[in-house]
């Protein structure tokens, strides 16, 4: 701004002071001295009007070099304010002295929340059981799941065995062959098992669980007894099988490199294909089906994109899809759709429907018309067993009555449901369970 | 395939996949006049819902499909299991808390804000407890954060096992979290905050999942958060009160929480020994692998998400992130890694959350094989499957963050394979 002042005052008043003066000398030679006089009046009244014009200039320019002065520092401070606004979006402060909130705890109350176990035993309660007893209490609270000698059934953790597999393609990691600390054994089932009834389990309880895993896995006799005073003392079998995150030394060293854009490779091929399609229909879930197509006829890459363009792949087919046997009514169709959602409760441990087998309960294919505890090859509580041999057969009665109260009705059943609450989902349950005739 | 308007091959092959894609005809080149315009139609015509005809909104019935989905025999019960994001039919970055994957131990639970404790105890001054409205008493912070839990893409070290991104990559979402910093509780309790301690945090459910945190991460970016994209955390995401470990895998992000407890050691709880740790080819195990490292995914075209126009423009779309801090570029191949361009990032990438990519092409109907890969700030750039295996084997469950690929066949199909 200044400069533009400067440049348009100055030249500008300088310029009409010398002409004025050029146009009163050359006046001079045809008039008399008065005139002189007069003229050098006038001259030194032009010079001084020019040299007062010069200072106003001079004044202008010093006024435009201090605005823009000002604007400079104005135009900073804007920048700063806006630098500023780092700081606004700073982190949430932290008050020296803190912010009095919340109240102390209670020693009871870090008492009954503060129960884990450390790799050294800091934490355990006293208490002791051997796997003997272990055995009894094992069978009762965690076989429905993890198998009456830890191996687990279905999909359910495999407790025991293992040893030796950790290199293989499908490492079995047990408690025995896997876990490093005892200990993590002791809090995880104290702490959170049985599943559904997680935190039952007394100290002693859990004693002598944990006996009874490191028996089945061979680590331990029969009559071995833990307890707080030895625990400490047990080293498992794997306990220097881990090392710490070296993905930086192994890994991040190798692969922080500018990566490769054009001629990476020659060619590529599909060297394998989907095993699995996965239909997701708009009800939800999802239905998966082995892909039947193979990489044959498939065409292969170079950087001028695919060698060719192959036929249309097959559809695939779907396999392994149960269906009511009978189609239900119309009328009865929405009870049993109704049903299919309610069962969703039981289906972790019965299957039904094509292919069905026993899993943690028996098959429910046909139940209606069966006796009670009939089905080949599974293996019944008491009160089932003794229910068979007085010919008791399923039937709407008898169904309704047990899945509204299983433990009430069948006193021993190993089922660990607790119940239907709703009349409208018993009626649900059972039609659906009807749909499914052998 | 970067010389796309190459004629001789390549004009036959778009005029191959022209006939191939059958209709390619859309509402601009329609052989008559579109009865949806000239004709007056129902919702044109008739009242639409009032104001008061569904006071929390769900999406619209048409998208009823874009939900989360499990697969059943991936576990032994539903009520310990996973389910996962739609992140085939989603765009932008912020995940949606309604289809956000969830993943219990021990079922998700009802705890309200009135029966909510949260105790600070172990190697502290003042054991204290906190209720729901303390915890909105102090101090708190908004950042967006993705959440992959470490089994995410876990059955691809298998080979292509799943046929959609939904299946391979969908044990992730990214929302904009409310929290007060871990530190300034820790603070508040007078810990011992020095940085060979740990804090092991716990949660309120039946599964009680507990996991040890180094003293510094804690003292970092840890948030103890009660809010998710505004609102307040769904039941099965920790209502009312979750952990956010950001950049680190999903399992720490503790739900329910209940206990923060200051320690002198990890505990190695079972989630930290006998779960979220990889067993490498020699039988050793890795344990203590928090970080998400850096990856990406192409969401589509993919299997769930086939190109159905047929060839000419075609956006490539695909999510990245890395637990490291931002991803600074992905790279789309259309050959299976033999060339490779830079995709266009939808914005400057935010630390440790997703990050929109898109490549923007004509596509000449040939077939494909689409690769996605990812560097982040560290300068880390995202291995293949190979790479990956040549270090840790095929037995490793967990953090594969290895090059996807999708074969896309002329009829604009996509499949889940693997390359050679």
């Amino acid at each position: 701004m200044s400069k533009s002042l400067s440049q348009i005052f100055l030249p500008a008043a300088g310029g009409t002071a010398l002409a004025a003066a050029l146009a009163i000398t050359i006046a001079n030679r045809d008039y008399g001295n008065d005139k002189i006089a007069s003229l050098e009046g006038r001259v030194a009244q032009v010079e001084a009007n020019a040299s007062t014009a010069m200072q106003k200039a001079r004044d202008e320019a010093q006024r435009a070099a201090e605005l823009q002065v000002e604007f400079e520092a104005v135009q900073a401070a804007a920048a700063a304010t806006a630098a500023m606004g780092v700081d606004l979006t700073a982190p949430a402060p932290v008050a020296d002295a803190g912010y009095g909130l919340g109240r102390a705890a209670h020693l009871e109350e870090i008492a009954a929340w503060d129960v884990d176990v450390l790799p050294d035993g800091r934490g355990l309660p006293e208490g002791r059981g051997d796997a003997y007893w272990g055995e009894e209490v094992f069978a009762e609270k965690c076989a429905s799941c993890h198998g009456d000698f830890a191996e687990g059934a279905d999909n359910w953790p495999v407790l025991a065995g293992g040893f030796d597999t950790l290199a293989n393609e499908d490492p079995v990691k047990t408690v025995g062959s896997y876990w490093p600390h005892l200990s993590t054994a002791w809090d995880y089932i104290h702490r959170s098992m049985p599943f559904g009834e997680a935190g039952t389990l007394t100290a002693d309880e859990t004693y002598a669980i944990v006996a009874y895993i490191l028996y089945s896995n061979d680590l331990v006799d029969d009559d071995f007894e833990l307890s707080h005073e030895n625990f400490a003392a047990f080293e498992m079998h794997n306990k220097d099988g881990f090392v710490v995150d070296d993905r930086a030394e192994l890994e991040y060293s190798q692969w922080r490199t500018e990566p490769c854009m054009d001629n990476c490779k020659p060619e590529v091929e599909v060297t394998m294909r989907s095993v699995f399609l996965v239909d997701t229909p708009v009800e939800g879930g999802t239905e998966s089906m082995m892909n039947p197509a193979t990489i044959e006829g498939l065409p292969s890459f170079s950087a001028s994109g695919a060698a060719f363009i192959p036929e249309a792949a097959p559809k695939p087919v779907k396999v392994a899809s149960a269906q009511p046997a009978a189609a239900p009514s119309d009328a009865g169709a929405e009870l049993v759709a109704a049903g299919a959602r309610v069962y969703r409760k039981c289906k972790s441990c019965h299957q039904i429907g094509d292919g069905a087998q026993n899993r943690t309960g028996p098959h429910l294919n046909g139940l209606f018309g069966r006796e009670m505890g009939s089905v080949d090859g599974f293996g019944y509580s008491r009160v089932f067993q003794s229910a068979q041999e007085e010919g008791r057969v399923w039937d709407d009665a008898e169904l309704t009555a047990f899945l509204a109260q299983p433990k009430a009705y069948m006193n021993g059943t190993k089922m660990a449901f607790s119940g239907l609450k709703k009349a409208e989902d018993l009626d649900a349950v059972i039609a659906y369970i009807k749909s499914y005739e052998n | 395939m970067s010389d796309l308007f190459k004629p001789s091959r390549r004009a036959f092959l778009r005029g191959g996949a022209a006939v191939a894609a059958g209709s390619v005809a859309g509402a601009a080149n329609a052989a008559g006049p579109d009865p949806l315009i000239t004709e007056l139609q129902d919702w044109e015509s008739y009242l639409g819902a009032g104001v008061d005809e569904t006071p929390y909104g769900l999406p619209i019935r048409f998208e009823q499909d874009v939900v989360r989905r499990n697969v059943e025999w991936l576990t032994a019960s539903p009520i310990s299991s996973i389910n996962f994001t739609p992140i085939h039919a989603l765009e932008g970055t912020i995940t949606p808390q309604g289809c956000a994957f969830e993943r219990h131990h021990s079922g998700a639970i009802e705890l309200a804000k009135d029966d909510f404790r949260l105790m600070i105890n172990g190697l502290v001054d003042k054991p204290l407890v906190f209720s729901y409205e303390d915890i909105e008493r102090f101090p708190r912070e908004n950042h967006v954060y993705f959440c992959e839990c470490a089994a995410n893409t876990g059955m691809e070290w298998a080979g292509a096992q799943l046929n959609g991104v939904q299946f391979t990559h969908g044990m992730i979402h990214n929302m904009e979290y409310t929290g007060v910093p871990l530190r300034t509780l820790l603070a508040e309790a007078g810990a011992d905050m020095s940085l060979d301690k740990w804090v092991y945090v716990e949660g309120a459910d039946a599964s009680s999942n507990g996991r040890s945190i180094p003293m510094e991460k804690a003292l970092d970016d840890v948030l103890v958060a009660f809010k998710a994209n505004g609102e307040a955390l769904r039941m099965e995401h920790g209502y009312p009160v979750r952990l956010v470990v950001p950049g680190w895998e999903g399992n720490m992000w503790v739900k329910w929480i209940r206990r923060i407890e200051v320690v002198d050691r990890a505990v190695e709880s079972r989630e930290e020994t006998s779960k979220y740790t990889d067993v490498y080819e020699d039988g050793i195990a890795r344990k203590w692998t928090w970080v998400m490292d850096a990856k990406s995914v192409i969401t589509s075209p993919s299997p769930q998400m086939p190109i159905k126009h047929g060839a000419g423009p075609l956006v490539i779309s695909g999510l990245a992130w890395s637990g490291h801090g931002q991803i600074t570029r992905v790279d789309v191949s259309r050959n299976g890694g033999i060339t490779w361009e830079k995709a266009r990032l939808g914005k400057q990438g935010d630390t440790k959350a997703l990050t929109r990519f898109y490549l923007d092409v004509d596509w000449d109907g040939a077939p494909m094989l689409l690769q996605a890969r990812a560097m982040d700030e560290t300068g880390y750039v995202q291995p293949t499957k190979d790479q990956l295996r040549e270090k840790r084997g095929e037995n490793a469950v967990y953090h594969n963050n290895c090059i996807q690929t999708w074969y896309v066949n002329a009829e604009g199909v996509a499949e889940n394979v693997e390359v050679s």
